[in-house]
């Protein structure tokens, strides 16, 4: 490596840490994303002057940059904000899927008994990369509900999950111990692809962001692992940084659903539905409300709480939200909007969709904010959130939700539930807020719903 | 061996950053901070590059095609859809401190 080479990749590094750092503040965080892309283009500028080209390797880059960029402006331009979970998850994937390649063609080049230092982090690099690709498509597929978002299980998962694992090492013993032949470590890659799959199926769409969140820290480590291979400082450092803060962003959003991170992974969440959902429904009424009822109970209230959920973001309801709060503050009403840290499929979704409809900044208020306020408000607006406003994470010891922190909508002097219909939450649970007498039902699309009122509010 | 142990000193010392960095991210900014850090990792697309250019062999053109062409997926979509986000939240903070109560 020469000098200018080594110094622009330190250069690149400490953009990504700045970057990084920026990111982490509301103010900077756009400038972060420039300072981190930035780097990115230093390092990928630093490398071209250090290698020899082949003419194939001219073209095949010259294409593959121009595709693949084509792809991800394409894919991120396009994409609609309710559907960013799945986005990041598909390009977590092919970054990961990237890695695992880049591995195989290393080992093809090392010949049959590569050193053991490079043999290593390819063997790794192959097994983390394709995990993560093939368990970020599952993700991507679960969200966008190509699949089903319930847990897929069958008998002996675990002990087929073992097998593929135990067959993984022993293909990881053989390219290392044996031979570095393509039969085993081609086998490897396909084997961490089943893998890859089997990992993420049993578990629940709802927990999906945690899975996108773990499966982005493992494309880290495998780029850093590569970088390990190629002796190149800037994948370890950047693979590196991603990896540890991608482990720690896992950490904090199982933590925000009260679970640990064992028991996402491995609980087969929501396989206890049918029990639960089942039980002690009969006999018990809700009571629905209409617009015009709900319309008078929110204008004449002096505080109202709006909870949105992820019925809201599939409903594109954040607009007409905003105009009801908007009607309501010139009423006199005090609005707030309760952000859980869950709300939407991913931490922050939720505030990312509200500010796309330009709700105030201010108004937006997160959990340990404003939980002690419902007490105080008239109204608690529940609009297409379920699981984040289920007592039953307080009161009920066996359901799967138990102990995930909760909003204290349930303490609001009223509550209005919108939804669509009586049916479970993403976590396939029932609801006992919806049968509390203090509850109003107001059902139809989140959308559809929050109109009407808006005009009955306007009517009042 | 000295070599690997400078990777390794580096592999450690961006643990400890890469933890310490993040560790005051207000939830907010939870989802287009993941969205960064994937765009950062990113920078596979320099080991592809290293690879595919020089690829000789018809395998050695394909493995490298296609790790160009994800990398290049992951990069520029990671740091556009990132973009996107953060766009929204441009000029909403003026007014912050006037929370009402």
């Amino acid at each position: 490596m020469t000098q200018f080479g080594a110094v622009a990749y330190l250069v690149a590094a400490v953009l990504f840490i700045l970057g990084l750092k920026q990111l982490s503040s509301p103010k900077g965080a756009r400038n972060g994303n420039f300072t981190a892309a930035a780097g990115m283009v230093i390092a990928l500028g630093a490398t071209l002057p250090l290698l020899h080209f082949t003419t194939a390797g001219v073209i095949i880059i010259a294409i593959g940059v121009v595709i693949g960029a084509v792809i991800g402006t394409f894919g991120a331009r396009m994409v609609k904000m309710t559907a960013i979970p799945q986005m990041v998850a598909l390009f977590n994937g092919v970054g990961g899927g990237a890695a695992a390649l880049v591995a195989v063609a290393e080992l093809l080049s090392f010949g049959p008994h590569p050193a053991f230092a490079e043999a290593v982090p390819s063997v790794f690099s192959i097994v983390i990369g394709s995990v993560s690709f093939a368990g970020s498509m599952v993700a991507f597929a679960k969200l966008q509900e190509l699949v089903t978002g319930t847990p897929i299980t069958y008998p002996g998962q675990q002990v087929v999950n073992g097998l593929i694992t135990a067959a993984i090492l022993g293909f990881v013993i053989a390219v290392l111990a044996i031979a570095s032949i393509p039969f085993s470590f081609v086998s490897l890659m396909v084997l961490a692809l089943v893998l890859g799959v089997a990992f993420v199926l049993p578990i629940g769409g709802a927990d999906m962001p945690v899975v996108i969140s773990l499966l982005n820290a493992f494309t880290g480590l495998a780029v850093a692992a590569s970088g390990f291979t190629l002796n190149n400082f800037a994948l370890i450092v950047a693979g590196t940084l991603v990896g540890a803060s991608g482990s720690l962003l896992t950490k904090l959003m199982s933590d925000a659903m009260g679970r640990s991170l064992g028991n996402v992974l491995f609980g087969a969440f929501g396989q206890a539905r049918t029990g639960t959902a089942a039980a002690g429904k009969e006999g018990r009424s809700v009571r629905p409300g209409t617009a015009e009822d709900l319309a008078t109970l929110l204008a004449y209230s002096r505080r109202v709480i709006i909870v949105p959920g992820y019925g809201l973001a599939v409903a594109q309801a954040q607009h007409a939200a905003r105009e009801l709060a908007e009607l309501l503050e010139k009423r006199g009403v005090e609005v707030s909007y309760a952000i859980h840290p869950v709300a939407g499929r991913m931490p922050g979704h939720m505030n990312v969709l509200l500010a796309e409809a330009n709700v105030p900044y201010e108004q937006l208020k997160e959990m340990d904010e404003i939980n002690d306020e419902f007490k105080n408000a008239d109204v608690a607006l529940i609009v297409g959130a379920n699981d984040v406003v289920n007592p039953a994470a307080r009161t009920s010891p066996g359901s799967p939700i138990y102990g995930m922190p909760i909003l204290n909508a349930d303490q609001a002097h009223n509550i209005v539930f919108m939804k669509r219909s009586m049916r479970p939450g993403f976590a396939g649970i029932d609801n006992d807020l919806m049968y509390d007498s203090k509850t109003i039902m107001f059902f139809g699309d989140a959308k559809d719903s929050l109109t009407k009122l808006v005009n009955a509010v306007k009517a009042a | 061996m000295s070599e690997l142990l400078n990777e390794f000193t580096f592999f450690v010392l961006a643990v400890f950053v890469g933890i310490e960095v993040i560790s005051k991210v207000p939830t907010i900014l939870h989802t287009p901070l993941m969205s960064g850090t994937n765009a950062i990792h990113g920078i596979i697309l320099v080991g592809a590059i290293v690879i595919a250019a020089g690829a000789n062999s018809p395998v050695s053109v394909t493995l490298g095609l296609v790790a160009v062409i994800l990398a290049t997926t992951n990069v520029v979509g990671g740091f556009v859809v990132t973009d996107r986000m953060l766009e929204m939240f441009k000029g909403r903070q003026t007014t912050k401190a006037s929370a009402p109560k």
